[in-house]
């Protein structure tokens, strides 16, 4: 186990380096940080003078460095719209996008898992066929257009929901949250149901056969067999192995999601991360680009590792197969 | 027996002749390719053509509402062009984009699991640590960010030169590593079998094996795969043009037509983005339900995810 915790980390850890790299190579690329600060009257001998203070003629693999350096202090250098540190504008937007997420994720939950199962349990039921050939027009639908379809019903044709922004905002702690106040509530509801439109078929469609693949297992049989109750099978036997690999795909999902974010911001005007890299996309904001970046990609190299860790905890044949590989 | 007469005796026919979705969706995305394929020729104007379009034609509904006008049988875009016109160009470039996302990516895939998963080795364990990292962060988020990394480098004046095969280049790249796993898995399987023994024993050399006789046995998961990819091709290319990150508004796509019309639905004209977001349902619902049914049909084993 401690070798397989072991390897996991150094992997994650190399994955963290090659994003670091990726990162600096487009700051490198993208827009010129002397003339982001000094404009266009200052004169070529001034520029490559400034060029050297700042230390922007070094050799690649010193800047690299140096990059990195202040990277593990948090420091990405300043956002040239903003003219604020690139850190302190991502901490600022992650509320919205995590409240997103996580009001998402919540209708996902709470629809998938009783859909999931009951269609698993009752396959011939009408609801059951329904679910999947809805899940799959579900797929087939991309998320900005439910978006907009839901706001030109609810907020062009029947004006009962708000189409942009996050509302009445509360703040506890450096921390704007909208889910305290009913506005805030208002203006959440469409996107957290837009967001959720794409991951609820999949996750239905997954818990629906994973439950089916357990249900046909031995120890069900036996457990009939035995002549246990019907929702003690399902729900104690069958439901807690069903859970495993939604685990690990609820995981993968999570790149799926903060991709999805990025979307479903974008028509909301929702306030959060997505929208702010999309700005910082045309305005050409290299540094408030690399912080999305790297602050992306750490994100999810820890919750991918959690998630291959709690895994490789509950399910031993992955810890082997893994160290014979 | 010919070929013909094969196919005809084939599970693959007889199950595809009771399945009326299977039919009705072949039907319906031959309909939409055809459309696609002679669009100079079906589409009652040519959108690209700055004569045929009149700005005082902008915003005109359906022929079908009130203000309606035969001559534009859904209406016209803010710009004045014709939506049908304009639709079926913009499906033209995103089934073009769709396409040859896959075709790049299955090459790139089928050949890396190929010989990654009959070597083996290091090289083996480096592409597909390589698939798994990359899988993680799913292939939307991958293609968000090369497309606005290499947009900013390029500028957007240039990019819209180059947008098509940009496009295809970043979403293949993207996309691999479903192919490579796919593809390995079979080859896995297949590496242990008596063929692939004989054809060692008679002195074939690796690459030889490797192409002509365990290629032809990973191909029905390959076929599988590649509808639901084409599908999520389309997808990925109409996600990044609704973003700009996409083809110019001056070519668009049906994601970029969507993203120009988006704004005007809150003046109530619903149709500039709807319409061609209803056809790109179609489309991809037309292409996962076929997906569907080849994968009951074949049931491999695809990589979930």
């Amino acid at each position: 186990m401690i070798a397989f915790v072991i390897r996991r980390i150094i992997q994650a850890f190399i994955v963290i380096f090659i994003i670091s790299v990726i990162g600096f190579a487009v700051k490198q690329s993208v827009g010129d940080p002397v003339r982001e600060m000094t404009g266009i009257s200052v004169s070529a001998e001034e520029l490559q003078e400034f060029r050297e203070k700042l230390g922007l003629n070094d050799p690649w693999y010193v800047q690299y460095v140096r990059f990195l350096g202040k990277a593990v202090q948090g420091d990405l250098g300043n956002s040239f719209f903003y003219k604020r540190p690139a850190t302190d504008v991502i901490l600022e937007k992650a509320p919205a996008t995590l409240e997103l997420v996580f009001v998402s994720s919540l209708i996902v939950i709470l629809f998938s898992v009783p859909l999931g199962v009951f269609s698993a349990i009752r396959p011939n039921h009408f609801l059951s066929r329904f679910l999947m050939s809805g899940s799959i027009v579900g797929v087939s639908i991309p998320v900005f257009l439910t978006a907009i379809m839901m706001i030109y019903v609810f907020s062009v044709k029947l004006g009962w929901l708000p189409s942009f922004g996050r509302g009445e905002l509360v703040m506890i702690g450096g921390w704007d949250s909208g889910l305290l106040t009913v506005d805030g509530w208002l203006h959440i509801l469409m996107p957290s149901v837009a967001l959720s439109s794409i991951m609820l078929p999949l996750f239905i469609r997954l818990i629906r056969a994973e439950m089916m693949e357990v249900l046909e297992s031995e120890y069900i049989k036996f457990a009939w067999a035995k002549g246990l109750s019907n929702r003690r099978i399902w729900f104690v036997h069958a439901f807690k192995n069903t859970l495993l690999p939604v685990i690990t795909v609820g995981g993968v999902q999570l790149g799926v999601t903060i991709a999805f974010t990025i979307l479903t911001e974008t028509v909301f005007q929702w306030q959060g991360l997505g929208f702010m890299f999309m700005e910082a996309v045309e305005r050409s904001d290299s540094p408030l680009l690399v912080a999305y970046l790297m602050f992306v990609g750490i994100v999810m190299v820890v919750v991918n590792t959690i998630v291959d860790l709690i895994y490789g905890l509950v399910n031993p044949t992955i810890r082997i197969s893994g160290a014979s590989s | 027996m010919s070929a013909l007469a094969t196919f005809r005796e084939s599970y693959l026919w007889y199950s595809f002749k009771r399945d009326k979705i299977a039919i009705a969706s072949l039907l319906v995305l031959v309909l939409l390719f055809c459309s696609a394929i002679f669009a100079p020729l079906i589409a009652p104007y040519n959108p690209y053509d700055p004569e045929m379009i009149d700005i005082m034609n902008s915003e005109i509904p359906p022929a079908w509402e009130d203000q309606g006008s035969r001559e534009f049988l859904l209406g016209t875009d803010s710009q004045g062009r014709d939506m049908l016109s304009t639709m079926i160009y913009g499906m033209r470039i995103s089934i073009t984009i769709g396409l040859g996302a896959v075709l790049l990516q299955a090459f790139l895939g089928v050949l890396i699991g190929l010989f990654a998963g009959y070597h083996g080795g290091r090289l083996d364990a480096i592409f597909m640590r390589a698939a798994d990292v990359q899988l993680s962060f799913s292939y939307l988020m991958v293609a968000i960010f090369l497309s606005a990394v290499l947009q900013a480098v390029v500028g957007v004046s240039r990019f819209g030169e180059i947008a098509v095969p940009f496009l295809i280049l970043v979403i293949g790249f993207s996309q691999w590593p479903q192919y490579a796993r796919t593809v390995r898995a079979s080859v896995l399987a297949e590496r242990k079998k008596e063929y692939v023994e004989a054809a060692r024993v008679a002195g074939f050399t690796s690459p030889r094996i490797i192409l002509s006789q365990i290629f032809p046995n990973t191909l029905s998961p390959i076929l599988v795969l590649s509808t639901i990819q084409v599908a999520n091709a389309v997808m990925s290319e109409a996600a990044l043009s609704f973003l700009g990150l996409g083809m110019p508004i001056d070519r668009p796509s049906l994601g970029s037509l969507i993203n120009s019309g988006f704004e005007y639905i809150f003046s109530g004209a619903w149709w500039i983005t709807i319409l061609p977001g209803v056809l790109l349902v179609v489309l991809v619902l037309s292409i996962n339900l076929l997906g569907d049914f080849l994968r009951d049909v074949f049931n491999p084993k695809l990589y979930k995810g």
